[in-house]
């Protein structure tokens, strides 16, 4: 495990705000995570539990107004995201970093070949002529398994099936061999066998190239398979995050507890029927100042009322959860928990 | 694309024959005679003279078929002869003017230019103002810059042109005699003076007519770009590191013209109605005031000829709107 190697990409203390007709909403409260080298984190949560949005902060790629990065630092290359020019910006986006959308139907340019879309970032980054672009275009839509790669070049987005479109999104992507790919459910909007050819095609990619991925999904069942580490988001906060198979084997959050027992068994007995956890996630009129999962909690207590939790490490090692049941000095008597 | 064009033109032939047809039913419904000018000393015998002379008594069908075979037929060799300096039309009846008593295509290519100069112009200004604000509008939504464009445009959008005109004369013709209020007709432009005179005589009306445009477009233009910055197609194009620049003027302004390719072309026609009226305010003899003075005089083959040639341009403007929205958005297929 890469574990003790520098992280490539150090996020502290993000928080990002819209400011809306209805007041601010607190899609992002403070969140902290770091990517290592050659990694595949894998970030689940439900819809809404601003997953899109920080991975967007990071970038910038959230206009403003209404969106604002209130705090935070983003650490990459030794600079600070949030802070650098428009300019260096413009360098690491599709250059050092490559981002994949969720719908691939609508994130190309429908009046511009697929040709011209790929050039585009390779002749801006990397500085190559017309005719070194289109060698490399093609080398890439053959590296994501498009056949016929030369002659799809001069084809616009709606020539592709919405799978086809999604491995050109890679391609794109991938264009500059980025060391960090951000993937933002890039198989939500694909049907179960394009979907699983996407995932084999990244996990291929993966070894081939060597790059970390983010890879953002509601599917606990793909993260099992691909990632070596997960993340937990609720509310715009993590609320726990571990090594993958720690957090399937022992969930600490109750609401990982929960979205786990919403995923079918792939192996073993089917011993317990598949739940749906009650409620909606809630939306953040303002930084929490409470455990934000504490109306769907079945072990709420006082405290949880009181205080928002912190990130926590548990005996295993990057084992971390936000929950006051893992402070044992103030864990209430069990039948307290369900008063 | 080609064959589109094509078939499309041909389909024009006969839409453009019944819409002359429509004309010239409802000119003939028209009451009015076409002597009523002429003095009431004339006697009846010589008046009903005249009346056969001018073929009024013939009946409608008649009348219809020789417009038409004029039209299409006599005109175009007239027109190939003068280019040519062949002699295919000799001894070929023209449509003749009432009014004028020369042909109608002989006056009309006389006022053409005048409101070429005032109209196309202004149209041309006005697209050519209208997109750049559009698209800052839209790019700096609830700027200074988009409030103040959003104001002009409405007082673009509400006032009309009989209205701004006759301001315009008040303020930059009477009270700071910058223009003149009057468009001569007479005046050659062959040195740098005559030049400047004409560039300032043309000034107002190229004004109240452009602001119409440009207030008309520019939100439109700008409606369009606001709803193509929401695609997600330009945070990819941001994802990918293309300058803010490229983003705005290759991704999002290529998307958002397609409808306003459209809006402007079959906004070429509606201008000359436009022209009508701004053409009788600053009293240039261009089309707008041909038609109006030609209605009044009861000069029939002149209207229905007029009435005609803006249908013509409407059709062809539809053509021309349906072919551009075809090459700029390669999702559309017509064959
Ligand atoms: N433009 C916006 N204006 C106001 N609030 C927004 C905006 N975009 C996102 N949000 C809020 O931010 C929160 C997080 O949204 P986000 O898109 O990150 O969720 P997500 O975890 O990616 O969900 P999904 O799985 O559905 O993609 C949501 O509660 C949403 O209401
Ligand atoms: S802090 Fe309290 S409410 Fe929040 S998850 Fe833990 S027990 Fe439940
Ligand atoms: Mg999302």
């Amino acid at each position: 495990m890469p574990d003790t190697a520098m992280p490539i990409l150090d996020v502290k203390g993000l928080k990002t705000v819209f400011r809306t007709r209805g007041g601010e909403v607190h899609a992002v409260n403070s969140v902290d995570f770091d990517l290592r080298p050659g990694e595949l984190l894998g970030v689940v949560g439900e819809s809404g539990s601003g997953k899109s949005v920080t991975m967007m902060s990071l970038l910038r790629l959230l206009p403003s107004p209404p969106a604002e990065m209130r705090d935070g630092t983003v650490m990459f290359d030794g600079q600070d995201l949030l802070k650098i020019s428009p300019e260096e910006l413009r360098k690491v986006r599709g250059s050092k970093i490559g981002f994949i959308f969720q719908d691939p139907m609508t994130s190309l340019n429908p009046v511009y070949t697929i040709g011209f879309q790929l050039a585009e970032p390779l002749r801006a980054h990397m500085g190559l002529s017309k005719a070194q672009a289109r060698s490399r275009s093609i080398e890439l839509l053959q590296l994501v398994g498009i056949p016929d790669a030369e002659r799809r070049l001069k084809d616009y987005p709606h020539q592709f099936s919405g799978g086809m479109r999604q491995r050109v999104m890679i391609a794109i992507a991938l264009a500059c061999d980025p060391q960090v790919l951000i993937a933002d459910e890039p198989t939500t909007a694909l049907d179960v066998t394009i979907q699983a050819q996407i995932i084999e095609l990244v996990k291929e990619l993966r070894h081939k190239l060597g790059m970390a991925i983010i890879w953002i999904t509601h599917d606990l069942g793909v993260i099992a398979g691909i990632a070596d580490r997960v993340m937990v988001m609720y509310a715009g906060q993590v609320v726990e995050e571990g090594p993958v198979g720690e957090i399937f084997r022992d969930p600490q959050h109750p609401y990982t507890q929960a979205l786990l027992k919403t995923v079918p068994a792939v192996r073993g007995p089917r011993a317990e029927r598949l739940q749906v956890i009650e409620g909606q996630p809630p939306i953040m009129y303002e930084a929490p100042v409470a455990c934000s999962f504490r109306n769907r909690c079945q072990f709420a207590f006082d405290r949880c009322s009181q205080a928002n939790p912190a990130l926590t490490g548990i005996s295993a090692p990057g084992h971390r959860a936000a929950c006051f049941l893992l402070d044992k000095a103030s864990t209430p008597e069990p039948e307290a928990a369900n008063g | 694309m080609l064959t589109f064009t094509f078939r499309r033109l041909l389909l024009a032939i006969p839409t453009l024959v019944l819409i002359s047809l429509i004309i010239f039913l409802l000119l003939d419904l028209a009451p009015g005679d076409p002597l009523a000018d002429q003095p009431l000393s004339i006697p009846p015998e010589v008046r009903q003279k005249m009346r056969d002379a001018l073929g009024l008594d013939s009946p409608a069908y008649v009348r219809y078929l020789l417009w038409a075979k004029q039209f299409f037929w006599v005109e175009p060799l007239v027109f190939i002869d003068w280019v040519t300096g062949t002699s295919f039309s000799e001894g070929m009846q023209r449509i003749v003017s009432w009014q004028f008593r020369a042909p109608v295509f002989d006056i009309i290519i006389q006022r053409l230019p005048q409101t070429l100069w005032v109209v196309g112009l202004a149209y041309l200004v006005g697209v050519l103002i209208a997109l750049p604000i559009g698209i800052i509008s839209a790019y700096r939504q609830y700027s200074w810059f988009d409030q103040v464009g959003t104001f002009i445009s409405m007082i673009g959008f509400s006032v009309p042109p009989f209205f701004s005109g006759v301001l315009m004369i008040v303020f930059f013709a009477i009270m700071l005699p910058w223009f003149p209020s009057i468009y001569d007709t007479t005046l050659v432009v062959d040195d740098f003076e005559s030049f400047g005179q004409q560039i300032r005589q043309m000034t107002l009306p190229v004004m109240v007519l452009a602001l119409q445009t440009t207030a008309q477009l520019s939100r439109f233009m700008r409606a369009s770009m606001l709803d193509n910055l929401n695609h997600d197609y330009v945070r990819t194009a941001r994802a990918k590191g293309m300058t803010e620049k490229v983003v705005l003027l290759v991704h999002v302004l290529r998307n958002s013209m397609i409808p306003v390719v459209t809006v402007i072309a079959l906004g070429i026609p509606s201008i000359f109605g436009g022209a009508i009226i701004t053409e009788q305010i600053f009293k240039v003899n261009g089309l707008g005031q041909l038609l109006i003075t030609a209605i009044y005089a009861n000069d029939l083959p002149m209207v229905q000829t007029l009435a005609f040639i803006f249908a013509v341009l409407i059709v062809l403007c539809n053509l021309i709107a349906d072919v551009l929205y075809g090459l700029l958005d390669p999702r559309i297929r017509y064959d």
